[in-house]
């Protein structure tokens, strides 16, 4: 990837250089480029990966599949065998060159926000400005900005202790950007929160890292964190990636990796409308419950299980409402033609994967029963139908 | 039932030298010269001694903490040593390491004519030599449950090493820095063995609290009152450094 005219000499920044953020990226080379190879007693990691400045890539796969190993190497908190990484035009490590953590302008924030805990919120926010050599007054002037941007302003002289969960990670967010790290890995960090927290979070992560424009690797085993933040994800299994693209691409990809991952849910994204819709970038419409007020036009996802989704037969004549079940006409919003593209039985239920004409795909489980009485055949037209309350609606 | 035997144990002998002290005469014990000039030497000497244990004692308790291996285990079993050797046995050694015909001491008598033994500055080494222990082991295994998390947090921060130390090590340690150091200083206060061998008792120079008890008390008749007095004294100075270092209920 990295050019022969683009390798030339690159100016190194200065460590410490508390200014930072600026691009020392040489033109066509990646802003973030690494190549890694930690053994582990199972089996090797090995990861070949760019970043570009400003993106967000999401590391996705089970637990133990080597996606914090990754992080731990580029972070350097581990030694692997082999690393070569350069970030932002630096050689951090590889070429020779090994930099300690300190040095390699790398943030890292995990699920536990880790806090110090005898330093004030501002304190704490302040501290990597500080450590970068800027003074006292001004690096706590930029942290109450922070906070501020994070809306925490009420709570800038508050220890860790006397923070709610979901504070304690917001100011670790904080005080992780505030240290202007040129690339920014985030490890599970919804994992450890409660739904109402982790909802919180998310929405804080996926405005704040765009806004800021941090170029950030997200390690999650969280499908839906994955495709609500990345703008590209990759998959992992068994230390490798056995699967990459853009995140839009990846959910409406069938037969990908990403895709079976994600089977336990069907998944949307688009933008808000009317409060309790989402319209899709095809058109579609979906209606559901928000579980905070949407503003319109704002980027949203809308979930829901397959489990959810009943499946019927076309109506003869479409318009002439001839459907058989009425309680379906009175409740369920969500109508959807759809052609049968898969049919995987499973343990009780059977798995249908069926495709919108507009190329959306959705899941649903039927039972075996059903299959044979609507009929289910590959190829046939069905309606979808799903109850707005079983559709969540998200922000992202 | 063995409980209340055991708090019988702990507590009737501080009773007994309650009911023994004249405390009419205690104002006088205890403002003779004999006794201001122990007092004022354990002071100094104490004092001293727990900041030489802090300026060695931090580096080695961050070194036992942080490494591992075979040889910090060794290091860590060596390090207890003082705190279960009879501190006369301590005094010996230091004797036989640093008198002027010791293994050290005979080189430092010939090239500089230093005499080690028997001065002020041997009290602080003796007190040093049985104190230190507590301040590393309290220090050590706050270091372990502390783990390294915060550091490794600061590091990815940019926060280099010495940053670390003064910015997150040293205030994370700060419950277990003022108790070891407590501790450290009541020990050093109560010395007796070694500084007896290695020091001698010269009033003014190397007679100390607990030297002073002794030899008023070994002297019979007249003394008595002034060792009680002194003994209580000490007792009333090591119950106030329990207080100060008593468990709280939060660290912050």
């Amino acid at each position: 990837m990295v050019t022969g005219s683009a390798d030339g000499p690159v100016g190194d920044m200065a460590v410490g250089d508390a200014a930072g953020g600026t691009s020392g990226a040489v033109a066509g080379e990646p802003f973030v480029r690494a190549r890694l190879l930690v053994p582990r007693p199972a089996f090797d990691v090995v990861a070949d990966l760019t970043v570009e400045h400003g993106e967000i890539v999401a590391l996705l796969g089970p637990n133990g599949c080597g996606k914090s190993t990754i992080l731990q190497a580029l972070a350097g908190l581990l030694v692997p065998r082999e690393l070569e990484l350069r970030v932002a035009g630096r050689q951090i490590a590889g070429d020779g060159v090994f930099l300690p953590p300190e040095r390699r302008r790398i943030g890292l924030m995990g699920q536990d926000p880790l806090l110090f805990p005898h330093l004030s919120a501002v304190e704490n926010v302040a501290f990597g400005p500080r450590a970068a050599g800027v003074r006292a007054p001004a690096a706590r002037a930029a942290a109450r900005e922070w906070l501020g941007r994070l809306g925490l302003a009420a709570i800038v002289d508050s220890r860790p202790a006397d923070l709610s969960g979901g504070q304690r990670q917001r100011v670790a967010l904080a005080r992780a950007l505030a240290a202007e790290p040129d690339l920014l890995l985030l490890d599970e960090p919804l994992a450890a929160a409660d739904i109402g927290t982790a909802n919180e979070i998310r929405h804080v992560l996926g405005q704040h890292l765009r806004e800021a424009g941090q170029t950030t690797v997200l390690v999650t085993h969280e499908i839906l964190d994955a495709a609500m933040l990345a703008d590209r994800v990759l998959v992992l299994d068994a230390g490798r990636v056995v699967d990459s693209g853009p995140t839009q691409r990846m959910l409406t990809e069938p037969g990908s990796q990403f895709g079976a991952a994600l089977a336990g849910l069907n998944l949307l994204l688009g933008t808000a409308s009317g409060g309790d819709g989402l319209v899709v970038d095809t058109g579609l419409q979906v209606f559901g419950i928000a579980e905070e007020p949407l503003p319109d036009g704002a980027a949203a996802a809308a979930a829901f299980p397959p489990a959810a989704v009943s499946v019927s037969s076309m109506p003869r004549a479409t318009g002439s409402a001839v459907i058989s079940d009425p309680a379906a006409t009175s409740s369920v919003r969500n109508r959807w033609t759809a052609e049968v593209v898969a049919i995987e039985p499973g343990a009780g239920a059977v798995r249908i994967r069926t495709r919108l004409p507009d190329g959306v795909m959705i899941a649903a489980d039927v039972t075996p029963a059903a299959v044979a009485a609507v009929p289910i055949v590959l190829g046939a037209m069905v309606t979808l139908g799903v109850k707005a309350t079983q559709v969540r609606l998200f922000a992202r | 039932m063995p409980a209340g035997l055991g708090i019988a144990l702990l507590l009737l002998p501080l009773v007994a030298l309650l009911a023994k002290a004249d405390w009419a005469q205690l104002p006088a014990a205890l403002g003779s010269r004999p006794v201001l000039l122990a007092l004022w030497l354990s002071l100094r000497c104490g004092l001293l001694a727990t900041a030489v244990c802090l300026v060695l004692g931090i580096p080695l308790a961050l070194l036992l903490a942080r490494r591992e291996g075979g040889w910090i285990r060794l290091l860590r079993t060596l390090v207890t040593v003082p705190l279960v050797l009879p501190p006369m046995v301590g005094g010996i050694a230091l004797l036989y390491l640093l008198s002027t015909q010791g293994l050290i001491g005979q080189y430092l008598f010939e090239w500089f004519g230093t005499r080690i033994a028997f001065s002020t500055f041997a009290v602080v080494l003796a007190e040093t030599f049985v104190a230190l222990p507590f301040l590393v082991l309290t220090l050590e295994g706050a270091l372990r449950s502390l783990g390294d998390r915060f550091e490794t947090v600061a590091a990815t921060l940019g926060a280099g090493r010495t940053t670390i130390l003064f910015r997150v090590t040293l205030p994370l340690l700060r419950p277990a820095l003022l108790s070891g150091t407590a501790l450290c200083f009541a020990r050093a206060l109560g010395e007796f063995g070694a500084t007896a061998l290695f020091a001698g008792n010269k009033e003014g120079v190397t007679r100390t609290m607990p030297l002073a008890v002794y030899t008023e008390f070994n002297g019979g008749g007249d003394g008595t009152d002034t060792a009680v007095a002194m003994s209580l004294l000490l007792v009333v100075v090591a119950l106030l450094i329990l207080f100060a270092v008593r468990p709280r209920r939060s660290a912050w």
